[in-house]
């Protein structure tokens, strides 16, 4: 159903869609345009058999990685749903921890407990058993559904308190048994809402890079992020580059088309969310599920993060003075990245809700293509098209704020949409017939319902901003670092040990920037 | 929020606005762990502060790779007067640019294991690629390439990858060199040992240090900075009787520059006792011009190979697709 936009609303949505294409297609056609400006010059793109199987491999991993976390994230949603237990807040909350660590750091973790001398094989070897290799597919999956299996829970258990609580009430007074629920109720939550939360894993995968190569057991796992990075790299060669970065949107495209394609969303309609106790959940099997799913996840999710504040706690003391200005440097860019993003992310959502169908998925599908932008390709898109202009040192602040907005929108409107649908369904009309316009529209009938995803999303959006290393490097001035850059320079330069401390402070610092967005977003409500 | 913006504006404006006192600009452009406070840079900076009367500044953009992309990218117009921290797999690239200068100088003293004639770049410092190993894991090491890739069957190493990192494609060259036309079979006869490769050195060396692999690829200098840094002995490079290849890092500097006197002066600082002395303890590398007697004494002790190897820069880019493709099907397959 279309409906009359909102001035205040259709602006703001035309502006986020400009800052994605900024970060997409502008980017590339610049590098197009610039193809001979660099030492290669290949004239025609040539497919290599060795892009194919990188092609071939990043498909799959893609692929499997996105079913893997969301199928995992089923029962554990379903269980942190409809549990009450101790610290269920606070686990609700650093399930937005793994997604926000530098990837060298999440590397890190992941090896202190899987690795071939990591706590697993500790435990194996004292048993009498084989120590265990990761290395390889295998590998890349274990870290991917680190990264995203809490994501998807998140985005899953946000689905199902959608579902207003007279439903289950009801369900429970006519006598339905769990399994009529479930198909009922919850089945068709999980239709509207899994093949957003995969395609999303999905293309965040896609572009994996540093991941993919320290645990994927070489060139075997290779994915077109790296030929990008090898065309500029050492090829200076733009136009590869270009034709790179295409195939990749491309691929986002067509994985976006094929999952959105088939979703339906769907209506159950509005509810006051009563709080409801739905006593089928209290049958022993049931307590054992549930248990099960969330002592897993704790320990999948946990143990990690328990060895990067182990290896990082005693450092802290230690470290180098340039710590600080660049933890305050961060802070601020997340700061003001979260602020644009999340008013234009909530713009767009916003908007799309309120588009017709067509239209409307078409909008969705390229606000997602940042996920697919490759950010050296980004980064030296928007040098060579600023760079003739204006030195690019004064604008790092800008460029690193529009970057990363656009960059975090497709996990914006990802979170925001389903909300976003649910809240136009419901109160669209009212404000219709109402007449309520502009900023008071926002403010009396959108934020209320929108808080929570808003402020997980922005949680989201924070976290993103301070772990990025990629885009900024082109135009920060000298002297201007970056806490995970920081990190890095530490750890290229053998201090490990400040490194470690280093990165257990970003760590703690993007979570506490989560955790004020998140728990701002949720105070009083119910997850 | 507003307060926040204010001062993410107000740190950009400070660090931009930079301390100019007077007299001209010299603006080195350079990798990122050159320019850190415990890199090479701070120091250098002072002391060529006091002898020039101008103001040294260095830009960091990311590692030598990054820095060679970013000269391309700005062409004529970059700001760069130098750029240091090239190596000799990427000189070839930039002389072919055009926007690099002939240095102009006659190098004395250079303390390199092979001769020095390149026109445009100058060295600063050096080092052999090393695999390192802790003697408390590992009691012995393979003595030459060979043996690494034919005996010690249980042994694991972690490697770079040659497509985004420098030492990753030092190795490949390395195994070209030693290995000639058999290099694909010895890649594929090396594959069981390696336990994976990385993007760039950190990630390699820093999964080595927590012990995921007993040996990682480096340089034969860096026990040198467990022993300084950390007074710990039990880091070693194995020697490699077939030869270790080296890795050189060189300045140039550009045609577009407009300080052409002060960036001689600076070249020559480059080679001057001063800035190399600073090298060692810093950049954890051999420096390129200075008597073996005044090098700090863990570097002084450290073994060094009997063969250096290196391809001439031409030869290493000519060379370089096809080595990585051999590599990356032997690993492949």
């Amino acid at each position: 159903m279309a409906r009359r936009a909102n001035p205040l609303i259709a602006l703001a949505g035309a502006a986020a869609i400009i800052a994605v294409a900024l970060v997409t297609l502008v980017p590339v056609a610049t590098l197009w345009i610039n193809s001979d400006r660099l030492l290669g010059r290949s004239a025609e793109f040539e497919v290599s058999a060795a892009d194919i199987a990188a092609l071939r491999f990043t498909l799959l991993q893609a692929f499997l990685s996105a079913a893997i976390s969301v199928v995992l994230a089923v029962p554990v949603a379903r269980a942190i749903f409809r549990r009450k237990f101790f610290g269920r807040e606070l686990l609700i909350s650093v399930l937005g921890a793994p997604f926000l660590l530098p990837v060298i750091v999440a590397v890190i973790g992941l090896l202190a407990v899987w690795g071939r001398s990591g706590w697993i094989s500790a435990v194996l070897i004292s048993a009498g058993y084989e120590r265990i290799s990761i290395y390889g597919l295998s590998g890349v999956l274990l870290a991917h559904v680190f990264f995203n299996l809490p994501l998807a829970t998140r985005i899953i258990l946000q689905a199902w308190s959608r579902i207003p609580a007279e439903h289950f009430r009801l369900a429970e007074q006519i006598g339905m048994s769990p399994s009529d629920q479930f198909r009922h109720l919850e089945w068709p939550m999980l239709r509207s809402v899994a093949p957003g939360a995969f395609l999303l894993i999905a293309l965040i995968c896609a572009s994996s890079f540093a991941v993919v190569l320290a645990l994927g057991g070489g060139p075997r796992a290779t994915t077109l992020e790296l030929a990008i990075f090898e065309a500029i790299r050492f090829d200076f060669d733009l136009g590869r580059a270009a034709s790179l970065a295409l195939v990749q949107f491309a691929i986002g495209v067509a994985f976006a088309v094929v999952v959105l394609a088939g979703n339906r969303e769907i209506g159950f309609g509005g509810g006051i969310q009563l709080n409801f106790e739905n006593w089928s959940k209290n049958r022993t099997w049931a307590i054992a599920i549930d248990a099960f799913a969330i002592g897993s996840l704790i320990a999948f999710v946990g143990l990690p993060l328990l060895a990067i504040f182990l290896e990082g706690v005693g450092k802290l003391p230690t470290l180098p003075p340039e710590t600080w200005p660049a933890l305050i440097n961060s802070i601020s860019i997340a700061m003001l990245s979260t602020a644009v993003s999340v008013f234009l992310g909530l713009a767009l959502s916003v908007r799309i809700a309120s588009l017709s169908r067509f239209p409307g998925r078409a909008v969705e599908i390229f606000s997602m293509l940042a996920l697919s932008a490759s950010p050296l390709v980004i980064g030296t898109g928007l040098f060579l098209l600023l760079q003739p202009f204006v030195s690019p040192f004064n604008l790092a602040l800008p460029v690193t704020a529009l970057v990363n907005s656009a960059m975090s929108m497709p996990l914006i409107v990802r979170i925001l949409l389903p909300a976003c649908r649910r809240t136009v369904e419901v109160y669209g009309p009212l404000v219709d017939s109402l007449g309520i316009r502009g900023w008071s529209a926002i403010r009396l009938v959108y934020w209320p319902s929108l808080r929570s995803p808003a402020g997980f999303s922005a949680g989201i959006a924070a976290a993103l901003s301070m772990g990025d290393l990629g885009v900024v490097a082109l135009f920060a001035p000298p002297e201007f670092a970056t806490l995970p850059l920081v990190v890095y320079r530490l750890m290229g330069a053998y201090r490990t040990d400040q490194a470690e401390g280093a990165a257990l402070l970003l760590v703690m610092a993007s979570f506490a920037l989560f955790f004020a967005f998140d728990r701002g977003g949720r105070l009083g409500h119910h997850a | 929020m507003k307060k926040f913006l204010i001062s993410a504006v107000a740190c950009v404006v400070a660090q931009t606005g930079g301390a100019f006192a007077g007299g001209q600009t010299l603006t080195v452009y350079t990798y990122d762990s050159f320019v850190s406070d415990w890199g090479p840079g701070p120091q250098i900076e002072a002391a060529f502060e006091r002898s020039c009367a101008c103001d040294l500044k260095f830009v960091a953009a990311g590692d030598g790779a990054a820095v060679l992309s970013r000269i391309l990218l700005e062409g004529e117009r970059t700001e760069a007067d130098i750029v240091l921290g090239l190596d000799t797999n990427l000189t070839a690239a930039a002389r072919k640019s055009g926007l690099f200068a002939p240095h102009g100088q006659e190098p004395k003293g250079l303390t390199l294991p092979i001769e020095w004639n390149d026109e445009y770049f100058l060295p600063y410092d050096w080092g052999y690629f090393a695999f390192v190993y802790d003697n408390t894991r590992l009691p012995e090491a393979p003595g030459s390439f060979k043996e690494l890739v034919e005996e010690y069957p249980d042994l694991s190493i972690v490697i770079q990858d040659p497509r985004s990192s420098t030492p990753g494609l030092g190795l490949v060259l390395w195994m070209k060199m030693v290995h000639g036309d058999r290099a694909a079979s010895a890649w594929s006869a090396l594959d069981s040992k390696i336990v994976t490769v990385t993007k760039g050195w950190s990630e390699a060396y820093s999964m080595f240090l927590d012990g995921e692999a007993d040996m990682v690829l480096s340089y034969t200098t860096s026990p040198a900075y467990h022993a300084i840094a950390e007074g710990d002995s039990s880091k070693k490079a194995a020697i490699f009787a077939d030869g270790n290849y080296l890795q050189v890092e060189v300045a140039g500097k550009l045609t577009s520059t407009e300080n052409g006197d002060l960036a001689d002066k600076f070249l020559a600082f480059m080679l001057a006792d001063e800035f190399q002395s600073i090298i060692p303890t810093t950049n954890w590398m051999y420096p390129a011009a200075l008597d073996r007697n005044s090098l700090p004494q863990e570097f002084a002790e450290l073994p060094v190979p009997e063969i250096a190897l290196l391809y001439e820069d031409f030869e290493a880019e000519a060379l370089r697709k096809d080595a990585i493709a051999e590599w990356r099907d032997a690993l492949t397959r």
